[in-house]
């Protein structure tokens, strides 16, 4: 079967792409996927680095559409888990070296080799979006639970909607869920309220993402923090099957001592 | 009692409630963003509906999106000078 081709977008920036991409990527590789990550962002790229491939780049997917490589010799593959390829951006070229026929071209190219192909798309809604988007079947939206990201979200929604990108899926990154419980943060039914789409997963706020992203290694290939698990339950549900959402809450410690120490910062907060 | 309810968590409207409010709002506005050209096409529409059955004064005509806190409406302005009889059959009405 061809693979599946999803792009992973969010409209405004910083919001968590390039990490949901590469964790998401590595995730559905453990489950014996085949699957290649193409970063979609010309000119500023990132995911080399997120997934710690940085040094084994040579050529870029701008030198595979203008024939200077073969598809394979463009092609990362990373030997910490079997079936993970990463297809790299040029970072000395613009958006302008590509358009959205060649980016189609370039996924049919790749669609027999693999189960999945994820692309991470650059933020706004200009050409580089609509350059990532063009090859996709269906999309992945990041957003965090902040205004300015579920604003810039929803209107990636309706682009992707007007493509006819289906089915389109939300990721709501970086939730605190202590937060959340003190009624400071966007809860994640307040944000389906307003964009009514379907949820694909949580992923909460974890210093986890920080040290992933200092040693070149995408969480789920490790498991060891809470984003790594909300992550992993994506991509299953990626493959469909019906896992249930985290209980983000137990995360938050909620013991007598903790109810105690709470009562203490709600008065430091008043005072 | 205001300290005891904040102390206990109850009752405490956090900055939560007020982002949904207004990301809300923010979307309302948002989604019913009407680009000039947009605007001007529909106009010429509505017009060429509307003299088929009226003749109507087009340099008076006002045509424009109306926003308050909680919704949007299509505000129009068109002032009529003469109904149109003759042309219209009002058997089929």
């Amino acid at each position: 079967m061809p693979a599946r081709v999803i792009v992973v977008t969010s409209g405004k920036g910083g919001v968590g792409k390039t990490t949901s991409t590469a964790n998401i990527a590595a995730a559905l590789a453990k489950f014996g996927k085949k699957v290649v990550a193409v970063d979609a962002d010309v000119g500023l790229r990132n995911l080399d680095v997120i997934m710690g491939l940085e040094n084994r780049v040579v050529f870029n997917f701008i030198d595979v559409i203008e024939k200077t490589c073969k598809l394979s010799q463009a092609l990362v593959k990373d030997k910490r888990v079997p079936g993970l390829y990463l297809l790299p951006a040029a970072q000395t070229r613009t958006k302008d070296a590509v358009n959205p026929q060649q980016m189609i071209e370039l996924c049919e190219e790749l669609k027999p080799d693999f189960d999945f192909i994820l692309l991470d798309c650059p933020a706004g809604i200009e050409g580089g979006f609509k350059n990532a988007a063009a090859g996709a079947d269906e999309a992945l939206v990041v957003t965090t639970p902040e205004i300015p990201a579920v604003r810039d979200a929803d209107r990636i929604i309706g682009m992707l909607e007007s493509m006819g990108k289906s089915p389109i899926r939300l990721i709501i990154n970086r939730l605190r869920p202590n937060m959340v419980q003190d009624g400071d943060m966007l809860a994640k039914d307040d944000i389906l309220d307003v964009l009514s789409i379907d949820l694909i997963g949580v992923v909460p706020e974890d210093e986890g993402v920080i040290r992933a992203t200092n040693n070149g290694e995408p969480m789920t290939m490790t498991l060891d923090s809470p984003a790594a698990h909300a992550y992993l339950n994506i991509a299953e549900r990626l493959l469909g099957n019906d896992v249930p959402l985290m209980d983000l809450e137990s995360y938050t410690s909620r013991g007598f001592f903790s109810w105690i120490k709470k009562l203490f910062k709600r008065r430091t907060r008043q005072y | 009692m205001d300290f005891l309810r904040k102390l206990f968590g109850g009752g405490n409207d956090g900055s939560g409630a007020k982002a949904k409010d207004r990301l809300r709002i923010v979307l309302i506005h948002d989604r019913t963003d009407i680009s000039p050209e947009l605007l001007d096409s529909l106009r010429e529409e509505i017009v060429s509906v509307l003299s088929k059955y009226m003749e109507i004064d087009n340099d008076k005509i006002e045509i424009d999106l109306d926003r308050d806190e909680k919704a949007v409406a299509l505000v129009a302005n068109i002032p009529v000078l003469r109904i149109k009889r003759g042309n219209v059959d009002y058997d089929k009405v």
